[in-house]
């Protein structure tokens, strides 16, 4: 195919007007009329709030709204429907329990030190290891460990890995951890909810995904009008008004998100007190908390068991990683099965035994980076990869060529893989290094057949 | 004393959704003055979403790059967008882009038909032209078929969408299609360890992945070189919870948390784009945008391993880690 456009060395299409400041983001917009959002976060690791007395913030000039758990229809969102927008069971140090709209940023935070609070506080868990034992203190009323059909790990069973030890020469065994790390974006979380009259809701936003969070929004917002709670709530808003929110999402210049804005963080606060008010609603989160209160990579702990022959070749890998999911399920769940169905890595191992597990302690809630959980399964399979050469005096580039997919070989999830190029990619690296692979290396491909296990 | 070691590693990585169900659609309309109009709610993160959409767009519709608009501005406008993740978009999207284009074409092809005496499935576009595929000196412009079409009362518009099917695990083995396709990913990293202050110095990172078809290498070579940064910051540099599982000690800024930047990037950077075309994806393509940030780590740690001869399985490797590590070495 003779492709004209497609391949060639396009400049950025935005990338002129990013560097000259020109690109205006959510935080660029100014409508007059914009009220500001701060929120008082949770004192507490870990507790109920027994009491929340927001009177005294309400009455201060400048205040527009204070809004708490009692103030959201369904106070309840995720993929797996367990965070709450505003807390009244609190799980991490940080968590949002009530927020204030007014004039500016300054008046709001004068008036977060007005809401009184009365936390009962019970005992928190930080390490997963802990967390899985059976005394351990729940986290969740539902266990500390998600369940995946029954079980707390989601399994993936290639061949027969007891079998493929049997055969080993030898095992190598290794346990590693990979620490947490924040998306670190330019732009921070930040939200600006519109009521545009008639009953329409515009927010503009930072989101990775305009469908899925419109969704979610549309159910912490009860869409329903059957729904008794949505009568009084919706009584309270403006002409035009059926107690159907429409939501325009717009989100289509974002700085950075790195998976840090694949879930919802600031929307539903400004959506709820924008519908509240009648008044444009921004919440633009500090650098402070993007860093303590966001979204972040969740800690890993790999453990690999490998089965090896004296050729290099590995037989046998049992894995077992647990995920440090923090608080609640954000994308957690999505990140331990992705983690799960690829951690053996991109080698062909015909006995394969993994299981991930999500484990929930009292820290904020992790979610997905790039590479949704595959990232520390490559960390740990290639320390992996790295010791079995060391263990066999062998080329570290060697172990894995000998154990690169090929054309026609099956995952551990058991998809027959084709356009594989493996093997030719590390060649194309070893070459742009000026490292002179063997003969026996560069004559590999991944077209062809294994000839031996 | 400074010592020097080489370490490698390698990666696959899957394109799209685990468990499938995902949806992107698009809608392309082309104005009366030749430009078109791409509508799509697909999210651009700095990743580069418009640029390798509008370069299909313009591939497919025969017209130059710069010809084509695209409004990613939200719900009201836009169909639907699973989102900017899984390294999908580009694989996603493209394809989506490409349905919406050529039934776009398809109706210029019928406006041009009758002023190139030639049936719309003899026609080609390329260039800002419309030509006969087999005698491509008879052509007409793009641009004045466009608006020859408002004349003849038709609507330049076509839809596209990217729809995959739900793949759920089976709960005993864990089997399922769970990507569209794989890409692979190598680095090599070469480093420079101070044994007495522990701190490691990155010399060189040599990556290499398969991007099916590089649809804009440019912007690859970008996404490269920064994920691979990103990879090495994890590596070396950044811990929320240094103290972990203690919630103590945690950063709260920039500057305690300290994320690579210019100064630490290595002398020797090289992005090395190689292409082994998927059967589903657009022109080939597959999904490289994450997996970049995955190869770097191992690497750097197996050449720290190389150079000083201690295996550290936490990362990040940080000076008091590293010394640690030497001292139960002796």
């Amino acid at each position: 195919m003779d492709l004209k456009v497609v391949g060639e060395r396009k400049r950025r299409y935005d990338g002129l007007a990013h560097v000259t400041g020109e690109t205006r983001f959510v935080d660029d917009l100014r409508i007059p009329g914009t009220l500001a959002v701060k929120v008082l976060r949770s004192p507490a690791v870990k507790g109920t709030l027994r009491r929340i007395d927001t009177s005294d913030a309400r009455r201060l000039p400048g205040v527009a709204a204070v809004i708490t758990h009692e103030d959201v229809p369904n106070n309840a969102f995720g993929l797996v429907p367990d965070q709450p927008v505003l807390a009244q069971s609190i799980r991490f140090k940080g968590e949002p329990i009530a927020a204030v709209a007014a004039v500016d940023e300054r008046t709001a935070l004068r008036a977060l030190e007005r809401i009184a609070v009365e936390i009962d506080e019970e005992e928190p868990v930080f390490d997963p290891l802990e967390a899985m034992k059976p005394d351990a203190p729940l986290v969740r009323p539902e266990g500390n460990c998600f369940l995946y059909d029954g079980r707390p790990f989601r399994r993936v069973v290639l061949g027969d890995v007891e079998a493929g030890f049997r055969e080993a020469d030898f095992v190598v065994e290794g346990s590693y951890r990979t620490g947490s790390v924040e998306h670190a974006p330019l732009e921070t979380q930040v939200s600006l909810a519109v009521p545009e009259g008639g009953g329409k809701l515009t927010v503009h936003t930072v989101s990775q995904s305009l469908v899925i969070h419109s969704a979610l929004l549309a159910r912490i917002l009860q869409m329903d009008p059957s729904d008794l709670r949505i009568a009084s709530w919706a009584g309270r808003t403006r002409n035009g008004w059926n107690g159907k929110p429409q939501i325009g999402f717009r989100s289509g210049t974002v700085g950075g998100g790195f998976g840090g804005k694949n879930d919802i963080h600031a929307d539903h606060v400004t959506s709820l007190l924008a519908l509240k008010t009648g008044r444009p609603v921004k919440w633009r989160w500090t650098r402070e908390e993007e860093m303590l209160y966001s979204t972040h990579r969740g800690v890993w702990q790999i453990t690999i068991r490998d089965g090896v022959l004296e050729s290099g070749r590995i037989v046998a890998r049992q894995i077992q990683s647990i995920r440090d999911a923090g608080a609640y399920s954000a994308l957690n769940t999505y990140v331990v099965e992705k983690h799960a169905f690829n951690v053996s890595g991109p080698y062909f191992v015909p006995n394969i035994l993994a299981e991930g597990y999500c484990v929930y302690t009292n820290r904020p809630p992790a979610s997905s980076m790039r590479g949704f959980g595959i990232t520390p399964g490559t960390f740990a399979v290639e320390m992996q990869m790295n010791k079995i050469a060391a263990q066999l005096g062998m080329d570290p580039w060697k172990v894995r060529f000998l154990n690169a997919f090929r054309n026609g070989e099956p995952t551990a999830t058991r998809t027959e893989l084709d356009s594989v190029y493996l093997i030719e990619t590390m060649q194309a690296c070893a070459r742009k290094a000026g490292v002179e692979l063997p003969p026996e290396l560069l004559a590999m491909s991944s077209n062809t057949p294994r000839s031996e296990r | 004393m400074k010592k020097r070691g080489v370490g490698v590693a390698a990666s696959h990585f899957p394109t799209g959704v685990a468990g499938g169900g995902d949806v992107t659609q698009a809608i392309l309309k082309v104005n009366p003055d030749g430009a078109a109009d791409l509508i799509v709610s697909c999210v651009d993160l700095g990743q580069g979403a418009k640029t390798v959409l509008a370069q299909i767009a313009a591939e497919e519709l025969g017209i130059p790059y710069q010809r084509v608009h695209v409004n990613n501005q939200g719900t009201d406008t836009g169909p639907l967008c699973f989102g900017s993740f899984a390294s999908r978009l580009t694989y996603a999207a493209g394809n989506a882009v490409i349905e919406a284009a050529r039934e776009a074409r398809s109706i210029l092809f019928e406006v041009a038909a009758p002023a190139l005496q030639a049936s719309s499935e003899e026609l080609s576009a390329a260039e800002g032209r419309i030509f006969v595929r087999d005698d491509p000196d008879r052509s007409v412009a793009f641009d004045d078929m466009a608006s020859t079409a408002v004349l003849m009362k038709k609507m330049i518009v076509g839809h596209g969408l990217f729809s995959r099917d739900r793949s759920l695990p089976d709960p005993e083995t864990g089997a399922c299609d769970h990507f569209c396709t794989l890409a692979w990913g190598s680095t090599l990293a070469e480093v420079e360890v101070d044994t007495e202050t522990g701190e490691v110095q990155v010399l060189k990172l040599v990556s290499a992945f398969d991007a099916g078809k590089a649809i804009n290498p440019l912007l690859l070579e970008g996404q490269i070189e920064g994920g691979t940064i990103m990879g090495m910051g994890a590596a070396l540099m950044e811990n929320l919870y240094p103290r972990y599982p203690s919630m103590d000690g945690q950063p709260s800024n920039l500057n305690t948390y300290v994320i690579p930047t210019a100064p630490d990037i290595p002398e020797q950077m090289e992005a090395v784009i190689v292409e082994c075309a998927s059967s589903g994806g657009p022109y080939g393509a597959k999904g490289v945008g994450e997996m970049t940030a995955s190869v770097a780590s191992p690497a750097i740690l197996g050449a720290i391993h190389d150079a000083v001869g201690v295996w550290i399985d936490e990362i990040p490797v940080t000076p008091e880690r590293l010394l640690r590590a030497l001292e139960e070495q002796g």
